[in-house]
């Protein structure tokens, strides 16, 4: 294997779960609903999908467990938020804070067991052939489907009735109540949603990209992907672009230091999150970009008018 | 026009009604929004639906529209007993609704605004077409690609009856919605809904402007307190008889200061111009504006033409550079904030009392910190809160302009809005000052309560003070002003006396000439 | 059956006391169903998790010197939260804070006076306000979302302090284990009485009292109030929303880091690479659980506090994990949250659809 195939197969395992969290978060905003809880979803998702493979041995039913674990944490999210009406950023917070202990709870019993790592797709022939084989027809299935669903979520925001109401509801939540939407259905369904690919983003971490538990294993990607929504300004499109460059940037400092560079390793370590922040600061920085794709609702609760 | 003189046009059924409501009652926790209400409405006819604010038309036709559930009573479609379960149901009856706080979305284009209001599976590009010829043929153009946040009010409105229209209505119910329109364009209105009536369509007309009841309307129906008052034939009725039937009660008539001599200058924008980093503002524009000792000048004009900035240009919640740009009492404060301008004995009063004039859970006497803090009878002294200076201040209040309220010092949320409202004022009036600024001091406030405002205005003018009233309200602007200027695209005409001004010479100038060109340039490329 | 909400006209004072009280008694009981599914005796065990900690004298004085750096961040989270700026990096300040204010023993290792101390107090100050004016210059310059740059710059300050430690900063006689010099003499917190209750304790309630008078009586706190309601009043008013930023964010990080060097000053006596189990996190539900008043904190730190204690004695004394402490915490700040619905909304629960007629 060459040095540059490796870099690559690295930087997509690095970008996929950043991908798949952000593009979940992305449709629950456009319906107006913030759910800083991401990282909470994420690592549920990461500790249920490895309990469940380790268990029953099969990685794809991990998979399914980590997609529920994170849409069980979305409900309860949605529940607070759109039932109970409480502030969308205490309860992400909240959502946070209580999926990573309860993970640390759940997962105490199966840290330092050895995983089971959700297997490559191997298509005879074409994985085999040079380069170019194991990058495209090597990966495993969370990939392609992380792939499938920026299409699919572009396709369903932008060309169908179903992503006419989400960003109607997003828009302007009374408008939409007034026509008869109901507000509050259409928003748990796109919390779900996120619960579901943030889950997927976990079971990735724990059974794809380092197959074992380890307590805290997502280390702030849940927010990075948050991070990335805002730096697409909503479009599924730049989420893509926005989710391998932040994968790469992961990776490098991997790299860098396996070339012996005498930089600290903390440094490295601490890139994502710099180079977050700095993108931060130029994607808001830019105020109509920023002003015209935001979901105008988005962190306001609904109560229907009398 | 004549229409109003016909009788209704019903075609297919003239004996029977369309729709009828019989004892709707509507609870809202403690209050009764509507009370044993019956409606009763034909085919092609257009009926009107009077009350004040807050006498429960809305809840009325919001169960007409299938948006609330009315606590008891039943609604009749044809004859028929029916359950209008939800909007779509309406819809599906075919009774169209038009908002007055328009239910759109200002990040999608006009024929995503429509589709969403039709049934599914609906190909876009036929949509677009045929939001194309129904605009064109009733008179109402619209571009279908346009995204509605970059349309004037007037293009919303046309926006939601054309919604209506191609869903083939056999009711329209229009809330308000001549408030938001220019004369001429009402106009144009009245014409579309008379066609609308000939074709056999029956239109349910809310509106507390009376003279265009009378023009239109063929039948009405009285609400006051939610209860059912009256049912009578506007063309019977006198303006005066038909708002004595609202009210309920004589309103005191507002005792005026017109005629006296101005004094000296307080208030002046000279050469001010203003451009706006928000891509929904409106820039002001080379406005002069001088409002002296002892006048009203109210400034007209269709919302979102430039008021809000205007209003904040004034106050000092935004500043400018061009420190001589803004006056008060002669001295040059462009550059001072809203708190150092209040130190100038100016006070204002903003359009949204929710939110912006007060804080919705702050108690009654906490917002009179709001805009007290800094001037006034000691509210805070030393930087620490007086919380007896402003419950102080909050009962002169109270007594001064009669403000309602179950407790003494209740949240500003828990009050009604014309309570609200008269605090708001009342609030900055108990200061006495030179200038005061208020933007639309009635908006949505009962009869009562916008006499007591408008006469707290009179009488501070009367006192030596200098008023400027920015309002959409005609009808209140030739009650009180004693000049007039007319505000459109964030440009100011010039202010001229009241009755020197016609109300077609404020619906031109409201217009503007920009927006003519403007409007027979998309005529031309819809046609 | 349907839950329906019908909001109040005012807010419920009654409620605005007791929800707090009522989300501890749902987090207990359902506290004791996990117990019970655990095989353990429920109230035995509620009883090692709430009640032993304030038994003796011993678990009493560990109770302070945990609740002590809850409070400080807390109460300075509280003024942040009412103003609504979301800073939630305060374990980053913490951890600057500390890094400053070790500067001193780490670069002067036998300086010692009244001095030193004094120093090493105001520069950890100074360091976790200077690294909270990051994200709100951030914020107030370029619009960047506070929440995401706070808590970003948490990895950064835990990276710097890895780093630190195990590099320039390392005790060249501490064995290549990853800590600083031992702190020594001035360079430790005063002790109150004879076990590890430091002086951080007092400068708890100092800050809770001048914080409670800020918030309730001055213009100040007003401002704060005003602004975190609502921006386009406080505009009104004349009062400055990014002035709010600043302040509301330097103060926090500057507490937050006062808290960072009382606990390496204190408790610890050297830098290590994990110098807060989470303080700055857990203050987040201490600033909530205290409904965002700065007394209603001190009471809220001293809660959480027990329930750091309790997942100790719980996992010496029943074999279960420390980390139930967390899940508690977490469960508690929910159903705080969950309950301050009962503030504004009064729930009602309706049979049906509500005035559904006939079909």
């Amino acid at each position: 294997m060459g040095a540059l195939e490796a870099v690559i197969l690295t930087i997509i395992t690095a970008s996929t779960p950043l991908l798949l969290a952000a593009i979940g978060e992305l449709v629950t905003e456009r319906s107006g609903v913030l759910n800083l809880g991401v990282e909470g979803m994420m690592i549920m998702g990461a500790v249920c999908g490895f309990a469940i493979a380790y268990t029953t041995g099969s990685p794809l039913l991990g998979v399914g467990a980590g997609l529920l674990g994170g849409v069980g944490m979305s409900l309860l999210f949605a529940f607070l938020t759109q039932t109970l009406m409480t502030s969308q950023v205490a309860t992400g917070l909240s959502l946070t804070l209580l999926g990573l202990g309860l993970s640390g709870l759940i997962g105490e019993s199966f840290t330092g067991l050895p995983g089971i790592k959700l297997n490559a797709i191997d298509i005879p022939f074409l994985t085999d052939i040079p380069f170019i084989g194991p990058i495209l027809f090597g990966q495993d299935i969370l990939v392609y489907f992380s792939f499938a669903l920026v299409a699919i979520v572009t396709y369903v925001l932008f060309r169908t009735r179903t992503g006419l109401i989400i960003n109607a509801v997003g828009g302007n939540h009374h408008s939409a109540h007034a026509l008869g939407y109901d507000v509050v259905k259409v928003r748990y369904a796109c919390i779900a949603f996120g619960g579901a690919c943030s889950g997927l983003a976990g079971a990735y971490l724990s059974l794809a990209y380092t197959p074992q538990w380890i307590e805290n294993m997502s280390s702030g990607r849940g927010w990075i992907a948050l991070a990335l929504v805002v730096f697409s300004s909503w479009l599924p499109r730049r989420v893509l672009i926005g989710a391998y460059l932040f994968g790469t940037v992961w990776i490098m400092g991997l790299y860098v230091q396996a070339m012996g560079v005498a930089i600290p390793a903390q440094l490295l370590s601490s890139l994502p999150y710099l180079v977050t922040i700095v993108a931060l600061v130029m994607i808001s920085g830019n105020k109509t970009l920023t002003r015209i794709n935001t979901p105008a609702c988005i962190g306001q609760p609904f109560a229907p008018e009398r | 026009m004549n229409e109003s003189a016909l009788s209704p046009a019903g075609s297919e059924n003239a004996a029977g009604t369309l729709l009828e409501a019989r004892h709707i009652v509507k609870i809202f926790g403690e209050l009764r929004a509507n009370d044993d209400v019956t409606l009763k409405l034909k085919p092609g006819e257009i009926h009107a639906l009077l009350g004040e604010n807050g006498a429960g038309k809305s809840t009325l036709v919001k169960i007409i529209y299938g948006s609330l559930q009315p606590t008891s009573g039943e609604l009749y479609w044809k004859g028929e007993p029916v359950t209008v379960a939800n909007p779509a149901a309406a819809r599906d009856l075919g009774i169209g609704m038009v908002f007055q706080h328009f239910s759109l979305f200002d990040a999608l284009t006009v024929t995503e605004n429509i589709a969403l209001a039709l049934p599914p599976g609906l190909d876009m590009a036929d949509l677009a077409a045929r939001i194309q010829t129904v605009s064109a043929d009733y008179g109402l153009p619209l571009r279908p690609d346009a995204l509605v946040a970059d349309l004037s009010v007037g293009e919303r409105q046309r926006i939601e009856i054309v919604r209506c229209l191609l869903q083939e209505p056999r009711l329209l119910i229009m809330d308000e919605p001549t408030a938001v329109l220019t004369p001429q364009e009402a106009d144009q209105l009245f014409v579309t809904l008379g066609r609308l009536a000939r074709e056999g369509c029956g239109v349910l007309y809310i509106s507390h402007r009376l003279e265009e009841v009378k023009r239109i309307c063929h039948d009405a129906t009285i609400l006051r307190h939610g209860k059912l008052v009256a049912r009578v034939d506007p063309q019977q009725e006198t303006a005066a008889s038909l708002a004595n039937l609202m009210v309920g009660s004589e309103v005191a008539a507002v005792k005026t200061a017109k005629g006296r001599a101005p004094g000296e200058p307080l208030l002046e924008l000279v050469n001010f111009s203003m451009a706006t980093d928000d891509p929904f503002g409106m820039s002001l524009k080379n406005i002069n504006l001088t409002v002296r000792a002892g006048e009203i000048v109210a400034v007209a004009g269709v919302a979102g033409n430039g008021q809000g900035e205007l209003f904040a240009a004034i106050s000092g919640e935004s500043v400018t550079a061009d420190v001589s740009a803004v006056r008060l009492s002669g001295e040059a404060c462009g550059g001072e904030n809203i708190t150092m301008r209040r130190r100038r004995n100016a006070a204002f009063v903003p359009e949204e009392r929710i939110g912006h004039g007060a804080v919705p859970n702050f108690t009654l006497s906490e917002n009179v910190v709001l805009t007290h803090h800094a001037i006034g009878e000691g509210v805070v002294r030393n930087g620490l809160i007086n919380r007896l200076a402003a419950h102080a201040v909050n009962a002169k209040i109270t007594e001064m302009f009669d403000v309602r309220k179950g407790t003494p010092d209740p949240e500003a949320r828990a009050l009604s809005g014309g309570n609200l409202q008269k605090f708001v004022v009342g609030r900055e009036v108990v200061l006495q000052p030179k200038i005061l600024v208020v933007n639309q001091p009635t908006w949505g406030v009962d009869a009562g309560a916008a006499a007591i405002i408008r006469q707290a205005l009179i009488d501070l003018v009367r006192g030596g003070s200098a008023v400027l009233v920015i309002s959409q309200d005609l009808d209140e602007i030739f009650e009180i002003a004693d000049r007039i200027a007319v505000i459109s695209r964030g440009e100011l005409s010039e202010a001229d006396p009241a009755e020197d001004m016609s109300l077609e010479r404020i619906g031109l100038l409201m217009a503007g000439a920009h927006e003519k060109a403007n409007q027979v340039g998309e005529t031309a490329t819809t046609a | 059956m349907k839950l329906i909400l019908e909001k109040r006209s005012e807010q419920s004072r009654a409620m605005a006391l007791l929800s707090p009280l009522l989300a501890i008694a749902i987090t207990v009981v359902i506290g004791g169903i996990i117990f019970a599914s655990l095989g353990l005796d429920p109230f035995k065990a509620l009883h090692v998790y709430f009640v032993e900690p304030v038994t003796s004298l011993w678990s009493i004085e560990e109770l302070i010197v945990k609740a002590a750096p809850l409070v400080l961040i807390g109460a300075g989270l509280a003024i942040c939260y009412s103003a609504n700026v979301w800073n939630i990096g305060a374990e980053g300040q913490l951890t600057i804070g500390a890094l400053f204010g070790s500067a001193i023993p780490v670069y002067f290792t036998t300086w010692q006076s009244p001095l030193t101390l004094v120093l090493m107090l105001v520069l950890g100050g100074v360091g976790g306000a200077l690294f909270a004016a990051i994200p709100a210059a951030l914020k107030n310059r370029f619009g960047a979302n506070e929440i995401l740059t706070s808590l970003m710059l948490v990895y950064v300050a835990q990276l710097l302090l890895d780093w630190l430690v195990r590099g320039p900063w390392r005790d060249p006689k501490g064995y290549n284990f990853p800590q600083s010099v031992p702190f020594e003499g001035w360079q430790l917190l005063p002790l109150l009485g004879e076990g590890r209750v430091h002086i951080g304790a007092i400068f708890a309630v100092i800050a809770v009292i001048a914080l409670a008078i800020m918030m309730g009586r001055s213009l100040r706190g007003f401002e704060i109030r005003v602004i975190g309601n609502s921006p386009r009043a406080g505009a009104f008013a004349g009062f400055d929303q990014k002035r709010v930023v600043w302040f509301s964010f330097l103060l926090s990080g500057a507490l937050a880091g006062l808290a960072g060097i009382c606990e390496v000053a204190g408790p610890s006596g050297e830098l290590q690479p994990n110098i807060s189990p989470g303080y700055g996190f857990t203050a987040i539900i201490v600033a909530f659980l205290g409904r965002l008043n700065p007394i209603g904190v001190l009471f809220a730190g001293i809660l959480l506090a027990i329930s750091y204690l309790g997942g100790e004695a719980a996992q010496v004394e029943l074999g279960i994990s420390d980390k139930t402490a967390q899940v508690f915490q977490g469960m508690l700040l929910f159903f705080i949250l969950a309950c301050d619905t009962l503030i504004l909304y009064r729930v009602k629960i309706v049979s049906g659809r509500p005035a559904t007629a006939k079909v």
